[in-house]
């Protein structure tokens, strides 16, 4: 039999019955002490947020997702939106974020004294809680100590045709970088290293698949992140690719951060301010070593692996995040004219 | 609700006395009482299809009407005119791939028998539920340059042994044909079954030999359905941004996504996307051109399908082992890789740390695409319909806009849905019936609203290539003998293209099943699910963790594949039960 037309109303009640259920439960609210958290940063989170729980008895929720999407999601929700701290990688993102007016500027003396100043927003809008170092990396048996290159710019020259690995444009990384060397260079010397990578370089898409593409003998060197190292060394203490602080006589090793800041229409500011003070001091371990990240707070030891395997006492760029991040249109711009993929 | 609509076959086909009882004429007032308005229902019904779908992708493109010069300029002097080649010859490439693979080896399991040739009948569907980024990234794990079998080859050669460059645009067009092809093999059987198998068993009765009958009848009436299986799959890959990095091939979405994540420009990136959306039109007009000025339908009774001929010997050895090795390169070797990852990291104390929420993820991911599955197959069969009922021309040219949330990446649609809500909702705060809180943007509404205009395509393209098979004939005669067109959807059109539909409830709901980017950026507070999962992992370059969740996506996308294979299945055996038994009747359905 067909069904019935009452049968079919009955199905289409359960059914909005059902939507609307679902609807509720998620969109719950009035819940005190809870902080909401959009996040573009994905390591290790929960770990670090059981344990602020644990000691506080403030709850936290987090949406991960993707840095620009969840920007776009803030600002588009305005005074409705649900999240109190907007968490990302990369000072750009943080920039442009600002720029948006997603933020609103946090005073906070324990936040300022945790973070130092090339790590933050002058105005307080957002702070970096974590550091990563872009750096070199080599196979030490296909590197000889003569030729090991020292800076970002050595990498253009042409002894390094068909030798190097690097990152592809599209990642966020890699903008920061180049907006860095615009930063250092000016646009035009900036052009010229560029092109020369692009000469250069097998560019690839991921920094782990750079890192094992120069120990199976793709390339003999790369630029990556630190951690992606020292994550492979955790898994098998006998990867043979090694890590040399770039930029050493010069401006030193370009770092980059993660970070965030409280959004210009969080529920309860002061709650949010808190976690992140938290993650600043007590929670900074928690939140940083599992991703084997350096402390932004200079009186947090970072974990052992990198303290042993790649050290602590480096030159690090102290170009503010706030003015290379303000650079990344830019660079985006000059890898196209650059001809680098 | 796929097992439904196969179900309730005998019904449909059991009623000799359509007319008469008095619950069914209870059912005429109601009819005739909607008739007033059907004048006007359905190309209304359509058209708010299309406005609906429509309006957030419209609220991106209206910045094409300010166009930023510079941008275009730089872009043009730069990389654009490279992604435009590369665009052109990715879709080129993958097009050939399906339709080779997909009207090939659905010919050959359904005009053949030989070893395995019933199973594989439904074995072939079964990439549908593989997500071309975790294929893309499984064959670069295992033969790309860092993978084990170019570590071992470059162990017994040396270490400059050649080896064909796996990252390249040969091995996109590869992976990409090699998941993507059923959508044309499903749809080839779908017709070879209820139409075009028929008129090859009278070409042959005819005394045309199998190749002339092939030829001169079943590819002609095959073309609707194959053209429309490889819009598709050109939409699927053109709006790819994913699998398409993992090979270094640079599309114009890649583009889209490079300057709106790099120069934080939207309006930039949305105007270069209407390239994107320029290449789907050039899809859609190509697919009306291979689809042809011919409409074949059923004249009379249902289709018996094709009655499938033994192959033996080497024939018989070489079908076998063909649609072995697709079978074995596209789901199962990727598939075992992916359990034996999982394996291996479940020992590891690197392992996700959120297990436990596991059946969240999965009822999550279920219900999602069930309700999307069910919302999009339900407008599609209506658009389809206004489209014989309704003035032509301007209902399938709501039809033609219905479809075209498929041509934009999903990123894009999900920001445009977003603003549209966001603009909804102020209008209707304006007028004093604001939604409460933010139902509009962080919603399961917002959500299914989204993934409905993001799928109604293929939805559609399976509904349309079901009702083709609906002569206009058998409608008109269904009017003149005083039917409403609403009755004559439910009563002909709906049980005459059952397999369509299913086909579209099952597109749905595996994309559904596979997609991130909106569900990513659109969904409520602690609603994950398991693309959401493969993405946290994913994104951290934790690839052989988030095989657990990647292998829980292909498992369950597999369960509507393996019901709608079934159900396809079922069919034939009835089909040919028919065939040996009673005469085709027609006329019962009437």
């Amino acid at each position: 039999m067909p069904p019935t037309r009452a049968g079919r109303s009955v199905g289409s009640i359960a059914l909005l019955v059902m939507l609307t259920a679902i609807l509720t439960s998620c969109s719950g609210g009035g819940e005190d002490d809870v902080v909401r958290i959009y996040t573009g940063r994905h390591y290790d989170l929960e770990t670090a947020f059981v344990q602020f729980s644990e000691e506080t008895g403030i709850s936290v929720e987090f949406l991960p997702g993707s840095d620009a999407e969840l920007r776009e999601r803030i600002a588009a929700e305005g005074e409705e939106t649900q999240a109190d701290i907007y968490l990302t990688v990369d000072a750009g993102n943080l920039a442009i974020a600002t720029e948006q007016g997603i933020f609103s500027p946090i005073d906070s003396p324990v936040l300022e004294a945790a973070i130092p100043e090339s790590l933050r927003d002058p105005d307080g809008n957002w702070f970096g809680l974590t550091v990563r170092a872009r750096t070199l990396v080599y196979h030490p048996d296909r590197v000889s100590a003569t030729e090991m290159p020292t800076t970002y710019t050595d990498l253009a020259n042409p002894e390094w045709a068909g030798r190097v690995c690097l990152r592809d444009s599209s990642n966020v990384y890699t903008q920061s970088l180049v907006a860095s060397l615009i930063a250092h260079h000016g646009e035009d010397e900036a052009l010229r290293i560029v092109s020369g990578w692009a000469d250069n370089a097998e560019i690839l898409n991921n920094d782990i698949l750079i890192l094992e593409s120069i120990a199976d003998g793709l390339c003999d060197v790369g630029i990556t992140n630190h951690y992606y190292l020292a994550r492979l060394l955790d898994d098998d203490p006998d990867f043979p690719v090694e890590l040399a602080w770039a930029d050493q006589d010069g401006f030193g090793v370009h770092v980059n951060i993660s970070g965030g800041g409280v959004t210009r229409y969080a529920d309860d500011p002061g709650l949010a301010v808190q976690l992140l003070e938290w993650l600043a001091t007590e929670g900074q371990s928690a939140f940083v070593n599992g991703n084997h990240e350096y402390p932004a707070n200079p009186s947090v030891e970072p974990e052992p692996l990198i303290a042993s395997e790649f050290g602590t006492d480096f030159l690090r760029d102290e170009l503010p995040a706030s003015a290379f991040g303000g650079l990344n249109a830019e660079a985006v711009r000059l890898m196209d004219e650059a001809g680098y993929r | 609700m796929t097992s439904v609509v196969v179900d309730d076959r005998p019904d449909c086909e059991g009623s000799p006395d359509p007319v008469g009882s008095s619950e069914r004429a209870g059912r005429r007032v109601n009819l005739d009482f909607g008739d007033r308005l059907a004048v006007l229902s359905w190309p209304g019904a359509a058209w708010l299809a299309a406005v609906l779908v429509v309006a957030p992708v419209a609220f991106l493109a209206t910045s094409i009407l300010s166009p930023r010069g510079d941008v275009w300029r730089q872009q043009w002097e730069t990389r654009l005119p490279g992604e435009l080649v590369q665009t052109v010859v990715l879709l080129a490439g993958v097009s050939i791939g399906t339709l080779v693979l997909g009207v090939g080896l659905a010919w050959l399991t359904s005009a053949y028998r030989f070893p395995g040739s019933r199973l594989f009948g439904w074995l072939l569907i079964s990439p549908l539920a593989m997500p071309s980024y975790v294929l893309g990234f499984v064959t670069l794990s295992v033969i790309g340059f860092t993978g084990p079998l170019q570590g071992w080859w470059r162990a017994q050669l040396g270490a400059d042994a050649w080896f064909p460059d796996v990252r390249s645009m040969g091995g996109a067009i590869a992976v990409f044909s090699l998941v993507l092809y059923p959508y044309v093999y499903l749809l080839t059987r779908a017709a070879l079954r209820d139409q075009a198998g028929a008129a090859f068993e009278a070409a042959r009765t005819l005394g045309a030999s199998p190749l002339e009958a092939a030829r001169r009848v079943v590819l002609p009436q095959l073309r609707p359905a194959v053209a429309a299986g490889v819009a598709v799959v050109m939409m699927e890959t053109l709006t790819d941004f994913a699998t398409v990095q993992y090979f270094d091939v640079d599309t114009v979405s890649v583009g889209v996504f490079r300057i709106w994540r790099g120069t934080f420009d939207r309006d930039a990136a949305s105007e270069i996307a209407t390239l994107v959306l320029a290449f789907a039109l050039a899809v859609i007009g190509l697919e009306r051109l291979l689809r042809g000025r011919a409409r074949f339908g059923e004249a009379a009774g249902r289709a018996s399908g094709i009655m499938p001929r033994p192959l033996s010997g080497r024939k018989a050895m070489f079908a076998t082992g063909l649609c072995t090795v697709v079978f074995a390169l596209s789901f199962l070797l990727p598939t075992v890789q992916l359990v034996v990852w999982a394996i291996e990291r479940a020992g590891s104390n690197n392992g996700t740390p959120v297990t436990g929420r596991f059946l969240d993820f999965l009822t999550n991911s279920l219900i999602l695409a069930t309700v999307c599955a069910v919302i999009c197959a339900a407008v599609a069969m209506v658009v389809t319909n206004a489209s014989r009922f309704g003035h032509r021309r301007s209902t399938s040219l709501a039809a033609r806009l219905t479809a075209v949330g498929y041509a934009v990446p999903g990123p894009v649609v999900a920001i445009g849905v977003l603003l549209a809500l966001v603009a909804l909702d102020g209008g209707l705060e304006r007028i004093g019936l604001g939604l409460p809180g933010v139902v509009a943007t962080g919603s399961f509404l917002g959500l299914v609203y989204a993934y409905s205009v993001r799928f109604m395509a293929p939805a559609l393209s399976a509904a349309e290539a079901g009702l083709e098979q609906v002569s206009a004939d058998m409608t008109a005669s269904a009017r003149t003998l005083g039917h409403r067109p609403s009755s004559i959807m439910a009563r002909i059109h709906f049980p005459l293209s059952r397999t369509s539909l299913a086909t579209a409830l099952v597109l749905v709901a595996v994309d559904s099943l596979k997609e991130l980017p909106i569900v990513l950026l659109l969904r409520p507070f602690g609603f994950d699910t398991l693309s959401v999962w493969t993405f946290n992992l994913a994104s951290e370059s934790r690839f052989e963790q988030a095989a657990l969740p990647a292998l829980t996506i292909v498992v369950f996308a597999l369960v509507p594949v393996a019901v709608l294979s079934l159900s396809l299945n079922a069919r034939s055996d009835a089909a040919a039960a028919a065939e040996r038994g009673t005469a085709p009747t027609g006329e019962g359905l009437l």
